[in-house]
């Protein structure tokens, strides 16, 4: 039991992640309206893009920009990889987040134009139009 | 249906669980992910591409052919959104306000329009009293904020920032403009062909500085062959701050087209 | 230290995310997602990753919000849940 805490305590960071995916995946599947499903899918997409980032995180290091050297070749103290943050995950994830924004964007218009032709956003209210529709 | 789910949620929760167990310690500077490739970026981008912004040197120099695919996915978020609701058939209500006396007249008859001008001004179907501390805060507010995202797009080298934050900082400026007045004034200043011809160009920036590279005799995006037209001084750096500014215009308008077709149903004619 | 600021942004990101789930309007909806996507920007800079920080404050917090309140505005505030 104690051994089980102390794994918690050492890496907690990772089981919060795990619970903010947890909410968003919830959300995606079991919320009825749509906005609220785009909400959850939003969330679990910073939960992954936060897991991501988090495995860039180095101790006792400094962020991704070279101190003191100001781009005039290399001449100066020699750098060390352990001083900065690993900045490979940081590229990928910015690049991720203005993708994930644009295909909210998409989302949304998908939204509007759902609203559009049957005045509603809520799941079984959609199931019912569609079914009406299909017997007419 | 909420029992199922919540039984699916904790089944997936329960097994990352188990697996985090398996995942490096917080923080070691040995793990896996930061010995191999991005050790060779952090010790050698300095002297390769002389940009002391290491994510920037990354995004724009190391991976540049990713970067310019994500451009190119946010392009087509902006034509998709264009073309699911963009509705060019014109509004047959249309409502005017004779300004000196407030009076709202509506007019049915879409060939028979009174010319806004002095007296008559074209008006939303509501009408809100224009408030002048919102008005004149964002006029004001406004110009820093563009001055603000010019200097994040040219400042991605040396600081936090860069082509992607820029364009949205710029493109949100646009976004307030509407906000504060109204939708018709954000298009009487930035019509929507404008819009498109510069989500566009920003790619085709991104493409040409690659293309260029070509034709000058390197690889595709290889900016160190710019050298002889531009010299040798930083020149990688300035390879980047082109291609920062295509991206930066990309998302700019792509950010605006957006909004003003969600706010306004594609109509363009009355929103927010 | 550095782990206390941490644990207690941590725990405030999941309330806004559980407040932004339950709460049934969707306009509070939107304003509790910026208001997460804050607190998910802090705990980037804690990291020390800049630049997602900064693309995060921008896009997340202001851009998607306000796409939020676009679409809210066009179709409905009422939810069920």
């Amino acid at each position: 039991m104690t051994e089980l805490f102390m794994l918690i305590a050492a890496k907690y960071n990772y089981c919060l992640y795990v619970i903010l995916m947890m909410i968003g995946l919830y959300a995606m599947i079991a919320k009825n309206n749509l906005m609220k499903k785009l909400v959850g899918m939003n969330i679990f997409q910073t939960a992954i893009i936060l897991f991501y980032v988090s495995i860039g995180f180095k101790h006792n290091a400094t962020i991704p920009i070279i101190k003191g050297d100001h781009g005039h070749g290399g001449h100066g103290a020699a750098i060390h990889a352990a001083d900065y943050m690993n900045p490979l995950p940081h590229v990928l994830m910015l690049t991720a987040i203005v993708v994930s924004v644009a295909t909210l964007g998409v989302a949304m218009a998908l939204c509007v134009k759902v609203y559009q032709r049957y005045q509603t956003l809520e799941e079984d209210e959609l199931r019912m139009r569609l079914s009406e529709k299909i017997k007419s | 249906m909420k029992l199922l789910s919540l039984i699916v949620v904790c089944l997936t929760g329960g097994l990352l669980l188990y697996g985090t167990a398996d995942l490096p310690d917080w923080g070691d500077p040995n793990t896996p992910a930061s010995l191999h490739l991005s050790k060779y970026y952090i010790e050698n981008a300095i002297r390769d591409t002389e940009v002391p912004n290491l994510v920037t040197a990354v995004l724009a120099d190391y991976r540049s052919i990713d970067t310019m695919l994500e451009t190119a996915v946010v392009f087509c978020a902006g034509l998709a959104c264009f073309m699911l609701l963009r509705d060019f058939t014109p509004k047959k209500d249309h409502y005017y306000r004779h300004v000196p006396s407030g009076v709202i007249l509506h007019v049915k008859n879409p060939d028979r329009q009174i010319i806004a001008g002095n007296e008559f001004e074209d008006m939303d179907k509501e009408w809100l009293p224009p408030d002048t501390i919102i008005k004149t805060v964002c006029r004001m507010l406004i110009p820093f904020i563009q001055i603000y995202a010019l200097y994040v797009v040219a400042h991605g080298d040396f600081s936090p920032g860069g082509g992607f934050q820029g364009g949205v900082i710029l493109g949100s400026s646009f976004i307030l403009l509407a906000i504060s007045y109204n939708l018709k004034y954000l298009l009487k200043r930035v019509s929507e062909k404008f819009l498109g011809i510069l989500s566009a160009a920003g790619v085709l920036v991104y493409m040409g500085i690659g293309l260029a590279a070509m034709v000058l005799g390197g690889n595709f995006l290889d900016y160190e062959k710019y050298a002889p037209i531009f010299g040798e001084h930083h020149i990688r750096a300035l390879g980047m701050l082109g291609v920062e500014i295509g991206v930066g215009m990309s998302v700019t308008a792509v950010m605006v087209i957006i909004y003003i077709n969600i706010v306004s149903e594609g109509k363009h004619d009355e929103g927010l | 230290m550095y782990w206390s600021i941490n644990l207690v942004i941590l725990v405030f990101v999941i309330v806004c995310a559980l407040a932004a789930i339950y709460v049934k309007d969707l306009l509070a909806t939107a304003v509790l997602f910026g208001a997460y996507s804050f607190m998910m920007c802090l705990l980037w800079a804690i990291m020390g990753a800049v630049d997602v920080a900064f693309t995060e404050a921008s896009v997340g917090a202001g851009v998607s919000t306000v796409f939020f309140v676009a679409a809210v505005f066009r179709t409905s505030r009422r939810t069920k849940d």
